[in-house]
C-alpha cells in the first residue's frame, strides 16, 4: 500500500489539500506533500486535475463470497412490538432486493414475538427467521449476537440490515466483528451498484460535514445500520405470503451480561427517537420558566420536546433531551426549532428532519440555512400564539 | 482495579467550518484534541480508581503526535498511555482499528475494565468499543450513563435507552462506552500537568506485537471510503414574516396543508 505524488505532474494548485478529509496534505515549496495522517482514503486522487497523485493498494485475498444471497433485516422488537425502523428496513430492502434480484428475510428475535412474524411479511419480507424463547425475552448483546451469527454462518445473507437506534448500535459492530465482516453505521443512502452488485452505503462524517460512501468488496455478508425515520414503511400488504423458519437455539450456560430492569421514561412523554414532531428549544428560550411553552407546544403536537446543548448544561433540561452530535440525533417529519441558533453540532443531530422550522431573532443565525419555514422573531412572543392558534383548531375539529 | 481507557484525538469540531467558495472543508488553524466524549471515559476511571484503588492506563492509536493527547490524559491522574502508531495501521476501519487496540490492550493486561467514549466525533460510528469488546471476548454495555456500583467481579450501570434507562449488571472483565452524563469531567492539576511533562508514552509498532498483519490497517479493513463528497443543504426556505399572530397563523396554514399537523 503506497500513496505518492508524482512530482513532474504536480502543477501546485492544492486542489489535494481542500479534498484531503483527514488533513493530511499541505504544500512544500509548490508541491503536495503528503504527512502519516494520510489513511489512503483516495479523496486526493479524485481532486488532482493532473494525475500527481498515485494511490496503488496491496491485493487482497478473496474469500468466496458467491454463496452468499438475500437480504436480511433485523426485525427489532420492544416488549412485544416492533419498532418502526424494521418495517422501514424491509421496504428500502424490497429496492435493492428488486436490483439483486434477491429475496428478503427478516430475523425476529424475542419471547413471544412469533405473532409478530405476519406483520414483517405484510411489510415486505419474504421469509422470517424466528427465535421464539422465553430466554430471549429482554435485548442482550451477547445472546442476541449468538443467535445471529449462528444463523448468519448457516444460511450466509449477502446483507444484513440493522437500525441505528441505541440496541442496534450496540448489536451490529458485536455481530459484524464476531463475523469479521464490515459495517456502516448510520447510512442515510444506500444503493446496489449493479455492475459491481456491491451494496453502496453513503453516510454523513465529521458532524454531517462530509458525506463518505462505503463499500465491503470482499467480506459478507455486508453489514449497514440505518437511522429510524430515514425511510419510509410500505403500506400493509395482507396478501402477502411468506415462509417462517423456527431459528434452533439453546439458552447460553451463563450469561456474562444481565439486564436487571427498566427505568423507563415513558409517563415522561414520547421519546425522541419514536417522535415524528419535535419541538426543541434553545437559549433563545430565554430562562427556565419558558420552557413550559414548548412542552405545551410538543403535547399539543402530540411530540417530544428536545433542546440544544446549552440548555442541558445549566440543567434546564435533562440531558435525554439534547439533540445533536454529543446528543441523540433524531429525523422526525416536523422539527421545530425554537430560539436554536444551529450550531454545527445541533444540525448534525437534525438536519436530515423532514420539515424544519425554525424560530429565531437573529436573521443570521445559521439553523435558517437548512430550515424550510423561517420566523425571524421572538421565540417566546411567536409561541404563546403557536400555542393559542393549534389549540382553537383542535376546539373546532372536536 | 486495572482500568483501561482508549482515547482517540480528533479535530475540535467547534472550529470546522466550510469555505463558501470552495465548499471544502477548512482545516487551517483547527487543533486537534481529545475526542470530547474519552474525556468522560477517563474521569470515570478516575473516579473508579479514587474510590477502590488500582490503576489507569489509557491507549490509543494513531500518528506519533496522538502522543500529546495521552499525556493530557496522564495529567488528568491516568497512569500510564500506550500509543499504537506505524504506518501499517495507517487506513484502518473500526475492525481493523479494534483489532489493533485489541492486541495493544494484550500489552497493558490483566485488567478489569475497559471504557471507552460513546463515539469518537470525527467518525460518529460508535463501533469501535463493542468491536474491541468481541475481539477481547468480553461483554460489553453502550452508552453508560451512572455506575451504580462495581467490585472486583461486577459491575452494575445504567444504560440509556431509546425508552428511558435500564439497569445492567456485566461480569468483570467487562468494556462499558459513556455518554456525556455519567459526570463532569476535572480540568488538569499543575503539579499532574507538570509530571506528565516527564512521563514517558509507550510508543508500540506492528514489531512489537503478535498480530495477524492481513488485519491491520486498509489491508485489514473490510470497508471502503469509494467517495467522499460535501452534502449540499440547498433548501428552499420560505420566509414567514409579520407579527407574532400572523407569523403563527401561516405556519399552522403551511403545517396544515403539508398534512404535518395531525389534529
Amino acid at each position: 500500500m503506497d500513496i505518492k505524488i508524482i512530482k513532474e505532474n504536480c502543477m501546485g494548485c492544492e486542489a489535494c489539500v481542500s479534498s484531503c478529509p483527514f488533513g493530511a496534505i499541505s504544500m512544500e515549496d509548490g508541491i503536495a506533500v503528503i504527512s502519516d495522517a494520510c489513511t489512503y482514503c483516495g479523496s486526493c486522487v479524485d481532486s488532482c486535475p493532473a494525475e500527481a497523485i498515485e494511490l496503488t493498494k496491496d491485493e487482497v485475498i478473496h474469500k468466496d463470497i458467491s454463496s452468499y444471497k438475500g437480504i436480511w433485516v433485523f426485525a427489532e422488537q420492544n416488549e412485544g412490538h416492533l419498532r418502526s425502523v424494521a418495517l422501514e428496513l424491509l421496504a428500502e430492502a424490497q429496492k435493492l432486493a428488486a436490483d439483486l434480484k434477491t429475496d428478503i428475510t427478516a430475523v425476529l428475535i424475542g419471547a413471544d414475538v412469533s405473532k409478530l412474524a405476519p406483520q414483517l411479511i405484510a411489510h415486505g419480507a419474504d421469509k422470517v427467521l424466528l427465535a421464539d424463547e422465553p430466554f430471549l425475552k429482554d435485548f442482550n448483546d451477547e445472546v442476541y449476537t449468538e443467535v445471529m451469527v449462528d444463523a448468519a454462518n448457516k444460511y450466509r445473507p449477502d446483507i444484513i440490515l440493522m437500525g441505528a437506534t441505541t440496541n442496534g448500535r450496540s448489536f451490529a459492530p458485536r455481530v459484524a466483528a464476531s463475523l469479521k465482516t464490515g459495517l456502516t453505521a448510520d447510512c442515510t443512502v444506500l444503493r446496489v451498484n449493479t455492475e459491481t452488485g456491491l451494496l453502496e452505503q453513503t453516510r454523513p462524517a465529521f458532524g454531517g460535514n462530509l458525506m463518505a460512501t462505503i463499500i465491503c468488496p470482499y467480506h459478507r455478508p455486508q453489514m449497514a445500520t440505518v437511522r429510524p425515520k430515514v425511510f419510509k414503511p410500505l403500506p400493509t400488504d395482507e396478501k402477502r405470503s411468506g415462509e417462517i423458519i423456527r431459528l434452533h437455539t439453546k439458552a447460553p450456560q451463563k450469561l456474562r451480561l444481565r439486564k436487571l430492569s427498566n427505568i423507563n421514561a415513558a409517563a415522561e412523554g414520547i421519546s425522541l427517537a419514536d417522535a415524528d414532531i419535535i419541538v426543541a428549544a434553545g437559549r433563545g428560550i430565554g430562562s427556565a420558566k419558558n420552557m413550559h411553552l414548548v412542552e405545551e407546544l410538543a403535547s399539543l403536537l402530540g411530540g417530544a420536546v428536545g433542546s440544544s446543548r446549552p440548555l442541558v448544561d445549566t440543567g434546564w433540561i435533562p440531558y435525554k433531551h439534547q439533540v445533536g452530535q454529543t446528543g441523540k440525533t433524531v429525523g422526525p417529519k416536523l422539527y421545530i426549532a425554537c430560539g436554536i441558533s444551529g450550531a454545527i453540532q445541533h444540525l448534525a443531530g437534525m438536519s436530515s428532519a423532514e420539515t424544519i422550522v425554525a424560530i429565531n431573532s437573529d436573521p443570521e443565525a445559521p439553523i435558517f440555512q437548512i430550515a424550510h419555514y423561517a420566523l425571524i422573531g421572538d421565540c417566546t412572543e411567536i409561541l404563546p400564539e403557536l400555542i393559542a392558534q393549534v389549540k382553537a383548531i383542535k376546539a373546532q375539529n372536536n | 482495579m486495572r482500568i483501561i481507557v482508549c482515547v482517540k484525538q480528533v479535530p475540535s469540531t467547534n472550529e470546522v467550518n466550510m469555505d463558501p467558495v470552495t465548499n471544502t472543508i477548512i482545516r487551517e488553524g483547527i487543533e486537534s484534541v481529545l475526542n470530547p466524549f474519552d474525556t468522560y471515559a477517563v474521569e470515570e476511571a478516575i473516579r473508579i480508581k479514587s474510590a477502590l484503588g488500582g490503576s489507569i492506563a489509557t491507549i490509543s492509536m494513531g500518528i506519533p503526535t496522538v502522543e500529546e493527547i495521552l499525556r493530557d490524559t496522564l495529567a488528568l491522574g491516568a497512569d500510564e498511555g500506550l500509543l499504537l502508531t506505524d504506518r501499517a495501521f495507517a487506513g484502518a476501519d473500526t475492525l481493523a482499528t479494534a483489532y489493533t487496540l485489541a492486541n495493544g490492550v494484550k500489552k497493558l493486561a490483566p485488567f478489569d475494565l475497559i471504557i471507552c467514549g460513546k463515539q469518537a466525533t470525527d467518525g460518529d460510528t460508535a463501533q469501535v468499543g463493542p468491536s474491541l469488546a468481541v475481539q477481547l471476548d468480553i461483554p460489553h454495555a453502550t452508552d453508560i450513563s451512572h455506575i451504580e456500583s462495581i467490585d472486583e467481579k461486577k459491575i452494575v450501570c445504567r444504560r440509556l435507552t431509546d425508552d428511558g434507562y435500564e439497569l445492567l449488571e456485566m461480569d468483570l472483565p467487562a468494556l462499558i462506552t459513556v455518554v456525556k452524563e455519567i459526570n463532569i469531567p476535572r480540568l488538569p492539576s499543575i503539579a499532574g500537568i507538570r509530571a506528565s511533562k516527564k512521563a514517558s508514552i509507550k510508543k508500540v509498532g506492528v514489531n512489537d506485537l503478535t498480530v495477524d498483519e492481513s488485519r491491520l490497517g486498509l489491508k485489514g479493513s473490510p470497508t471502503q471510503v469509494v467517495k467522499t463528497f460535501i452534502p449540499s443543504h440547498d433548501v428552499d426556505c420560505e420566509i414567514i414574516t409579520g407579527k407574532p399572530e400572523q407569523q403563527a397563523a401561516t405556519l399552522v396554514q403551511r403545517l396544515t396543508e403539508k398534512n404535518l399537523l395531525d389534529f
